[in-house]
């Protein structure tokens, strides 16, 4: 039986001004059903460009393994396809989109994947009424959902806003991309309860983060760390607590 | 393969299918013999019982034409147009009035439906007689909409003229108005733009055939939009429409216009003047929907759409206000412009206009600031996509008695893919020390960034840029009439499907 996401041997590259860019170099990684993982990992290991590949960003290229999503090859899928299925990647850094109003691009994006998951779309008011409730539950001021998507946000309110989108969609499986940096100690806690809520057997996590702090909240089931584009160790909880003690030098030493 | 590359290949293959207006109408035509002369000059004149005055006016508009060239600073290009190659004049044959809808022809309902007008319009706008007050009724609770449409040479209808005839306002064909309002239309027709200002405005004095007429008497408001659909439908004949808004003081009228053309192999010639005068505190808001068939994918067939729109703000704290999308056309020539003489009058521009295939645009416009403390407003917004080119090309000219004169001017480019162009060329001559001017400007891309976080929550790459588009746009597009705005915002997505990088 194959895991709920199952990745083997996953090399992809970018073109940087001409040449090939190898970033990712063959990563494992299984997370099945049900389950939390965290990615930690030095800065420029390639994390983010391990969660676009999974999401469908096309300028990476694939040059060799396989990513698969119950069971369904996630590469061979648009981005639309992938959201569709239930993948939600919440950025890194959520991009700003001038003159776009903020619930009218939530109400889009969740009827275009209620349309394709055979769902009944939602109208403008039992939208607002859902969007508004789960904005209160995120401590987000309502001004938030009438004003552009991301302009003008302060960094935490940019994370907030991917929470958000993360809670209406409903996603099997979500990727979260540093979530938790830049947001205050309340905020923190307000984006675990918000992954936390959709915990069941059928959703995962990965979750990518630099700090022990979420991973307090959120007790992940495994921890993986990443470096030169590879998964070099996995572990439990208590792998969490030895990187933040003894920092990366020693993985990296040890791999070498 | 890069999104870029990708989406121009769906561009592609979408455009031929995207024009849903290319039907063509098998109606019975009366057509005038190809070809321009004095005698067509007659003959038009004689088809719509005009006085011998506006004969004469359009001969002396004819033989101006003769000495005049078509201009060529445009940065259009096109092969010469045939003007002889052309009917002037092509009008559905009339038929005695229908009773119900069932007797009115079937093609021509059709087309009332594929343009969008609402049942009820339809039936008024094919001549069916309603009793009285019949017309209206808002029971469907839509906002009502007085709606004009012409079909190649002619008017076919006006619908809810008694309601407005009720509040005092006038709006008709305009050669029903030389008719019944000669007196009107003698005193303005001409005033604004005269017969011989440019090449394409004194053909279109020679020989217009069609047009409203709006005429808003003092202190009112018109109680409803009202709005004209053009539609070319002949073959070979040229759309020469005449439009004249007038409204007095302390009046206000908004009005739309749309137009949608046959899909066609060969180039059809649009060649329009609209005029609008505004009094002491009147207002008149005119907002365009164009959306004549741009050509294939090749670059064939099209409409050349060169088009005078000129608004005189005459009266003190006068407004006159053009808001545009451009969606059509192989070729769009256009410069909707305000006279801005009296004291402490407004005028602005609003416009998106959008490129694709092989489509050129150059279009902008002109405020003349004349009168003390005139103000104007330009937003351009200009989408270039395909192997598009697209110019805005804006005048502000402050004349030395304006002083206090304001202008702000803001002018952004999209470009979608590397194959297409936007240019900017805004001249500003200011002659009057008090008076300022500001200008800015901007070119960007769709970028990659917004278009995958787009896609990633689940929207189509077509709804990914319509998307986009539309914020950008957004600042225009909410000075349409609401139930335009919708309208307009899938006419942009249509008109760009697929496209973006
Ligand atoms: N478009 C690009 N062009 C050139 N290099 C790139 C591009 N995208 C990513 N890279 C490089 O790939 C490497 C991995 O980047 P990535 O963003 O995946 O790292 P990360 O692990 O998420 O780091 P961080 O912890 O700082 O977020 C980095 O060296 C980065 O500079
Ligand atoms: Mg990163």
């Amino acid at each position: 039986m194959s895991a709920f996401l199952s990745i083997a041997g996953l090399h992809a590259s970018i073109d940087d001004n001409g040449t090939r860019k190898p970033i990712l170099n063959g990563v494992d990684l299984d997370v099945p059903a049900g389950e939390v993982h965290a990615i930690m990992g030095p800065n420029g290991s390639g994390k983010s460009t391990l969660s676009y590949v999974l999401a469908g960003r096309e300028d990476y290229e694939v040059t060799a393994g396989t990513a698969l999503f119950k069971g369904e090859d996630l590469l061979a899928m648009e981005p639309d396809a992938r959201a569709a299925a239930g993948v939600f990647l919440a950025f890194q850094a959520p991009v700003e989109l001038p003159g776009v109003n903020n619930a009218n691009f939530l109400r889009t994006a969740v009827n275009a994947v209620r349309r394709a998951r055979g769902e009944a779309e939602m109208d403008s008011m039992q939208f607002l009424k859902a969007a508004r409730a789960q904005a209160r539950a995120l401590s987000m001021p309502e001004d938030l959902l009438k004003r552009n998507v991301n302009v003008g946000f302060s960094g935490g309110e940019k994370k907030r806003n991917e929470v958000l989108q993360m809670a209406l969609l409903g996603p099997s499986l979500a990727i979260l991309d540093e979530t938790d940096s830049g947001l205050d100690i309340d905020a923190l806690r307000i984006v675990a309860e918000g992954v936390k809520a959709l915990r069941s057997p059928s959703f995962s996590a990965l979750v990518i983060t630099h700090h022990q702090r979420l991973l307090d909240y959120l007790v992940p089931d495994r921890v993986h760390v990443m470096a030169r584009g590879r998964i070099l160790r996995s572990g439990g909880p208590e792998l969490a607590h030895q990187l933040e003690a003894q920092g990366y030098a020693g993985f990296l030493a040890e791999a070498a | 393969m890069p999104a870029v590359a990708e989406t121009l290949n769906t561009v592609e293959s979408l455009t031929q299918s995207s024009y849903k207006w290319g039907f063509e109408t098998d109606i019975e035509m009366d057509l005038a013999p190809k070809g321009l002369s004095e005698d067509t000059i007659r003959l038009i004149s004689a088809r719509k019982e005009e006085p011998d005055w506006l004969l004469a006016w359009r001969l002396k508009a004819y033989a101006a034409w003769q000495t005049m060239q078509a201009p060529g600073w445009g940065k259009i290009g096109h092969p010469p147009i045939d003007f002889q190659d052309v009917h002037y004049y092509a009008a559905p044959k009339k038929k005695p009035g229908p009773k119900s809808l069932d007797e009115v022809d079937p093609e021509l309902l059709a087309v009332y439906e594929k343009l969008g007008i609402p049942l009820k319009e339809r039936a008024m706008l094919a001549g069916v007689e309603v009793p009285d007050g019949g017309e209206a009724d808002g029971r469907d609770g839509r906002p009502q909409i007085a709606v004009d449409a012409v079909f190649d040479s002619v008017s076919v209808a006006t619908t809810f003229r008694s309601t407005l005839a009720k509040a005092g306002v006038i709006f008709c064909p305009i050669s029903e108005a030389v008719r019944e309002h000669p007196d009107l239309v003698r005193q303005y027709l001409g005033s604004v733009v005269p017969a011989a200002d440019n090449f394409y405005a004194a053909l279109n004095s020679a020989v217009f055939t069609d047009g409203s007429f709006v005429f808003i008497p003092k202190g009112v408001k018109c109680p409803m939009e009202l709005s004209t659909y053009f539609r070319i439908n002949a073959k070979n004949t040229g759309q020469f429409e005449r439009t004249l808004i007038i409204a007095e003081d302390g009046a206000s009228v908004s009005y739309l216009e749309g137009c949608t053309a046959p899909m066609r192999d060969e180039n059809q010639l649009h060649a329009a003047v609209v005029e609008l005068v505004a009094m002491d505190d009147a207002s008149i808001k005119y907002s365009t929907v164009q959306n004549w068939y741009p050509g294939d994918a090749n670059g064939k067939g099209g409409i050349y759409n060169f088009v005078t729109k000129r608004g005189a703000c005459r009266g003190a704290r006068s407004k006159i206000s053009w808001t545009q999308v451009e969606t059509g056309s192989a070729i769009t020539w256009k410069y909707p412009s305000c006279i801005l003489q009296g004291e402490g009058s407004v005028g602005e521009f609003y416009s998106v206009a959008v490129t694709n295939n092989h489509q050129q645009a150059d279009t902008g416009t002109k405020m003349l600031h004349i009168g003390r403390n005139t103000r104007s407003t330009i937003v351009a917004k200009t989408i270039s996509a395909g192997r598009s080119d697209s110019t805005y090309r804006g005048l502000v000219r402050v004349m030395p008695k304006a002083s206090g004169a304001r202008n702000f001017t803001q002018c952004d480019s999209l470009l979608i893919g590397d194959q297409c162009g936007a240019h900017t060329v805004p001249y500003i001559e200011n002659r009057n020390m008090t008076a300022k001017t500001e200008h800015e400007a901007t070119t960007s891309k769709i970028s990659e960034d917004q278009l995958f976080y787009c896609r990633s929550r689940g929207l189509s790459e077509e709804d990914a840029v319509g998307m986009i588009v539309n914020g950008f746009c957004k600042d225009v597009l909410k000075e349409l009439p609401m139930e335009f705005a919708v309208e307009a915002q899938k006419l942009l997505q249509v008109s760009l499907e697929g496209s973006v990088g």
